[in-house]
């Protein structure tokens, strides 16, 4: 078979492979799902090796969508949320089985899964023709955000998990999912380093945002900032020992849902250029 | 349930038995006179071998049962003339203690006790090391033969399989090892745990063992009296401290047991929040073992303090007892395909010399 053709029959719609990587995250959150709920036997191997998949299909997507617009492939909102549920994965694939957090795929799994179905909802506008002049500064800028995104989330999935612990612990009822999920130390180690990597990320996008050479909308300026400080107040209070794990995990939880907010806005503030 | 596994040779009838008494037929005081020391058995299975009819025997003594699983001809001897046979000291009475099973029932039953389903504690783990510890003895003194190889053999597998693939032994069931359990999903690691022992009886005796066995190292013991505080601490390879002083260790406790027999509580709320202050946030696990309580139970409204009692720990002990004995139903599901292997395994080998004969039997 000529290769040409087989590529062709591939890559005949780049979106198959985050329907591949929909199937992946899908089966590794039901498995999970089924193995923590009934207390089976749990393979960590197996839901590392779903994730693993997803992963692998939503690089093919990327690398083929960037090669196809030759930039980084973050240029509409179906592109933004696969790289958002990529670098979410990435970093899971990292700290996951450095820390033996195997079970943070239990929540990250279906985070992503939704990310993907979202993705797949979202309009997939034409792709841009031709080679466009690529800015480093924008690339910089959206890529270092989206992947600072992707560890915030994680960050705020260890502090749910934590939080769920305590209250297990709390209660002096703590039920049979209780002994499943990691130990809260070690989610506030995880918690507290994906904080730091998402902050330094975002530090970095942030700065960079403003040598893109554009002009500059303060509105999007003051958000990130506002996001920016907020997660820096959460770890120079955590480094200075005034808040306890409790407080850092509920924070890192809020300043992710105030991330997705900004998220919404810019998007709003992008689709709706009338309201700049 | 199978059909009962029996081999006959014309009026030469063999099969496998199983002869004992156990917990639940016999109280202490009877077990302990029929219990066989580790350093007694080749003794006893040199005494086995010597019994007229036997052709291959076992002997499985822990504190909870002494049984013997031999084969040979047996059909007509019931439990307490076997026993007589043995020890020659029966007193009267003892015969309502003993049982005799054979065929697929002794099958069934050793399956059930490799797997911990016989036992006190439903799903313990340690019978397994017994019940192979006491076949490497038969088998180390000649005792055993193909038959019993492979049922002691296929026993092992189903305990194993037992063992994985359902939740029997999932959880613990003693308030130490639940304490040590919690512990674990606080700290992860037992091995950097500062751990504090306040009072040196019983029960914190077993609390420390149990800490200690998962690997923890910093263990200190503070008690009225500093010679069992400084025992408790050679036990458990602690450090002993006096009474007067265990409040100074405390800002860098991670974990404190406390069973004083103080008429009131010594820690309370008032005296705990300023040592919180000086400890950065960093988790403080405490377990109140005494009676009446030592532990204000309002401190475990403090933000990173986790305070069980006597009561909580017991109810997660039971609890995880009522699942393992759910559990058990689905145990005996998966042994029986076993007991049925292995009846199949009898017929397809051994009908030459021992041509089969399925007979029903008594109360099988």
């Amino acid at each position: 078979m000529h290769l040409d053709f087989l590529s062709s029959l591939i890559f005949a719609s780049d979106r198959w492979w985050v329907w591949l990587a929909l199937y992946g995250f899908s089966l590794a959150s039901a498995y999970s799902a089924y193995s923590l709920v009934t207390g089976k036997f749990m393979a960590p191997r197996l839901t590392f090796g779903l994730i693993s998949a997803g992963f692998i299909s939503q690089t093919l997507f990327l690398v083929d969508r960037g090669h196809q617009i030759g930039r980084c492939p973050i240029t509409n909102f179906f592109e933004l949320l696969v790289f958002l549920g990529w670098s979410m994965t990435l970093i899971y694939l990292l700290i996951g089985s450095s820390y033996r957090l195997s079970l943070l795929g239990v929540i990250t799994a279906p985070f992503v899964a939704v990310l993907n179905i979202w993705a797949l909802l979202a309009p997939d506008h034409p792709l841009l023709t031709g080679h466009q002049p690529v800015n480093p500064w924008l690339e910089t800028h959206t890529s270092f955000s989206i992947v600072a995104c992707g560890a915030f989330a994680l960050a705020g999935v260890a502090g749910l998990m934590y939080l769920f612990q305590e209250q297990q612990l709390k209660t002096r009822k703590p039920g049979s999912i209780f002994f499943r999920l990691p130990p809260i130390s070690t989610l506030t180690i995880a918690n507290s380093r994906l904080l730091w990597l998402g902050f330094v990320l975002f530090t970095v996008g942030l700065g960079s945002g403003f040598f893109i050479g554009q002009e500059v909308d303060w509105r999007k300026v003051a958000w990130s900032v506002l996001v920016w400080a907020l997660y820096g107040g959460i770890l120079l209070g955590r480094h200075l020992h005034t808040m306890g794990a409790k407080w850092i995990a509920t924070l890192s939880i809020i300043a992710f849902s105030l991330l997705l907010s900004v998220f919404w806005g810019i998007r709003f503030i992008s689709d709706n250029p009338t309201v700049r | 349930m199978g059909n009962p596994i029996y081999f006959g040779q014309s009026d030469r009838a063999m099969s496998i038995f199983c002869f004992g008494l156990s917990y639940q037929t016999a109280a202490v005081d009877v077990r302990e006179r029929f219990a066989i020391a580790e350093s007694a058995l080749p003794d006893a299975l040199a005494r086995l071998k010597t019994m007229p009819g036997l052709a291959e025997g076992l002997i499985v003594s822990t504190c909870n049962r002494t049984e013997f699983y031999v084969t040979g001809e047996f059909r007509d001897s019931p439990a307490p003339a076997f026993f007589e046979s043995f020890y020659r000291n029966l007193r009267a009475g003892d015969e309502a203690h003993l049982f005799r099973l054979w065929a697929n029932q002794c099958v069934r039953h050793l399956f059930r006790v490799a797997s911990g389903l016989e036992s006190m504690i439903v799903g313990e783990t340690e019978i397994f090391g017994q019940v192979k510890r006491a076949y490497e003895f038969a088998a180390g003194a000649q005792t055993t033969g193909k038959l019993l190889n492979r049922l002691f053999q296929k026993s092992f597998q189903v305990g194993k399989q037992v063992r994985s693939s359902t939740a029997i032994t999932r959880g613990s069931v003693s308030v130490g090892s639940v304490a040590v359990d919690l512990a674990e999903q606080i700290f992860a690691d037992l091995d950097g745990c500062k751990i504090m022992i306040l009072g040196a009886g019983e029960t914190s005796e077993k609390t420390a063992r149990a800490f200690r066995s998962r690997g923890a190292e910093q263990i200190f013991v503070s008690n009225r009296s500093f010679e069992r505080a400084a025992a408790l601490a050679a036990i458990t390879g602690g450090r002993a401290i006096h009474f007067e002083d265990w409040e100074q260790e405390f800002r860098d406790l991670d974990i404190l047991v406390s069973s004083t027999a103080a008429p009131h509580a010594i820690i309370t709320l008032d005296k705990l929040a300023p040592f919180l202050r000086t400890r950065r946030h960093r988790p403080l696990f405490m377990i109140d073992l005494a009676m009446p309580r030592d532990i204000d139970p309002a401190v475990n409204k403090l933000d990173g303090v986790y305070l069980y009692d006597l009561d909580s720990l017991q109810a997660m002990a039971e609890r995880t007892l009522e699942v393992r004995k759910q559990e058990a139903e689905n145990c005996y599901r998966l042994i029986e395909h076993h007991v049925q292997d292995f009846q199949l395994w009898i017929e397809r080998t051994q009908p030459a010399s021992f041509p089969p004969v399925a007979i029903q039997l008594p109360g099988a």
